[in-house]
């Protein structure tokens, strides 16, 4: 039998949705990159900016599955 | 060089911690993961050392009789366990809570409620201790641009802000203020960047100076927050609240759905800012104190061949993500300032 808390199953979930996320904005970045070069600065910037959202979500997920364990 | 510098002081610090607390863990029998984690992350009226040394800070209490001052090596005895102290009330440790205790040592709760804690705590101390290696940075940087002004090349402490002055100056303030307004909200920018780039790098020095986990703390990630949201709406105009209250160019029906929408977002961005910047903060640490952990839950020495490689690479992720929080969270601050003061679009006409 498994034994666990179902915060656990609440953070995994978090990192899926996460991890879509920040691999669609990767694909997005590298397309675009290849496209045009010369902007690759701004870019990056937006990239990261884009990436710091979806990981927000997936933490204020995270703190959601600490405090339900806690 | 630097980073090869921390890695290796990481190393043995971590390896050093590992090896003590292994074998306490052994002595002891049991070691609770969760309990040891969060006690780490939380603030605590005394400062941890090493082993049992630890520096007692100052409790100071406001309580219905009066203020109280006193060491916080009172309220704990020799095997570090809270024991009761007798001031104008009976204190005691709660979970590292500061509680008043009645005489048979039960919390009261209806007189606890009376107690306003203004303890120098540890996330205080840690706070003191980076405005004090800022003001020492930046008022040295100042008095050198104050003697020789701009003309010559940058010299010591200067080669280190310069960039990043320019940096928050070029690459935040201009392209999301813009030109017009971006030089009076420098000092609110660079004020918030540099507060949270500092306790963020402190947070990660894993002893005394750092190891307060202050930039993951939701009281002082609330007041960075409280401080932008006055700012942003002190910088607002006629044309912001316009987009907010009655968005131009919708439908009436459209324009009476959005704003209840609208309006809850000038609240949910601060709010935003405010768990953004806790969530990540403390992740990471409970991150790199997992790892570490690993020694304890396999209880050897030798899980630390894998555990401390990691911790090494996590410590280098989390010197990334401190600089890139400072940078984000001044990023949208910049951001939400610009979209408050932004000048209604006169070339809407010709589309």
């Amino acid at each position: 039998m498994v034994v666990g808390s179902v915060a656990a199953i609440g953070a995994g979930l978090a990192a899926i949705g996460a991890g879509v996320g920040i691999g669609m904005i990767g694909k997005g970045a590298v397309e675009s990159i290849a496209r045009q070069p010369e902007a690759v600065n701004d870019i990056r910037s937006n990239m990261i900016v884009m990436a710091a959202f979806i990981e927000a979500v997936a933490l204020f997920a995270v703190v959601v599955a600490l405090l339900g364990n806690g | 060089m630097v980073f090869s510098f921390v890695s290796i002081f990481l190393l043995n610090t971590i390896t050093l911690f590992a090896n003590e607390k292994a074998a306490a863990a052994n002595e002891e029998g049991s070691f609770n993961v969760t309990q040891t984690i969060l006690e780490h992350i939380k603030d605590d009226h005394s400062w941890h050392l090493w082993g049992h040394t630890s520096i007692a800070l100052p409790v100071i209490f406001y309580t219905p009789a009066g203020l109280e001052v006193f060491s916080s090596a009172k309220l704990i005895d020799e095997h570090h366990e809270p024991v009761v102290y007798k001031g104008k009330f009976d204190y005691k440790l709660v979970e590292g809570k500061a509680k008043i205790v009645n005489a048979a040592g039960e919390v009261d709760e209806a007189a606890s409620k009376k107690l306003w804690d203004f303890s120098i705590t540890k996330n205080v101390a840690s706070l003191f201790i980076s405005v004090i290696i800022l003001l020492l940075v930046v008022l040295t940087a100042a008095g050198a641009y104050k003697k020789t002004g701009i003309s010559s090349a940058p010299k010591g402490v200067q080669s280190i802000l310069e960039p990043i002055v320019i940096f928050v100056r070029d690459e935040i303030a201009l392209p999301n203020i813009g030109a017009k307004r971006f030089a009076k909200h420098m000092p609110f920018l660079l004020t918030i960047f540099f507060i949270i780039l500092t306790n963020n790098f402190l947070g990660l020095i894993p002893i005394f100076p750092g190891g307060a986990n202050v930039s993951g703390n939701i009281a002082f990630t609330m007041t960075l927050a409280v401080c932008v949201f006055i700012v942003v709406n002190l910088s607002s105009n006629k044309n912001y609240w316009q987009h907010i209250f009655w968005m131009p160019g919708m439908h009436w029906s459209m324009k009476l759905f959005l704003a209840p929408i609208e309006f809850i977002g000038v609240f949910t961005k601060p709010i935003s800012l405010m768990i953004r910047l806790f969530a990540n903060i403390t992740a990471g640490h409970i991150l790199v104190l997992s790892l570490v952990c690993l020694v304890f839950i396999f209880k050897t020495v030798y899980a630390a061949a894998v555990a401390v490689p990691f911790v090494i690479f996590i410590f280098m992720i989390e010197l990334l993500v401190a600089f890139l929080q400072a940078y984000i969270f001044t990023m949208l601050t910049a951001m939400y300032i610009g979209m408050a003061s932004e000048e209604a679009h006169h070339d809407q006409a010709h589309h």
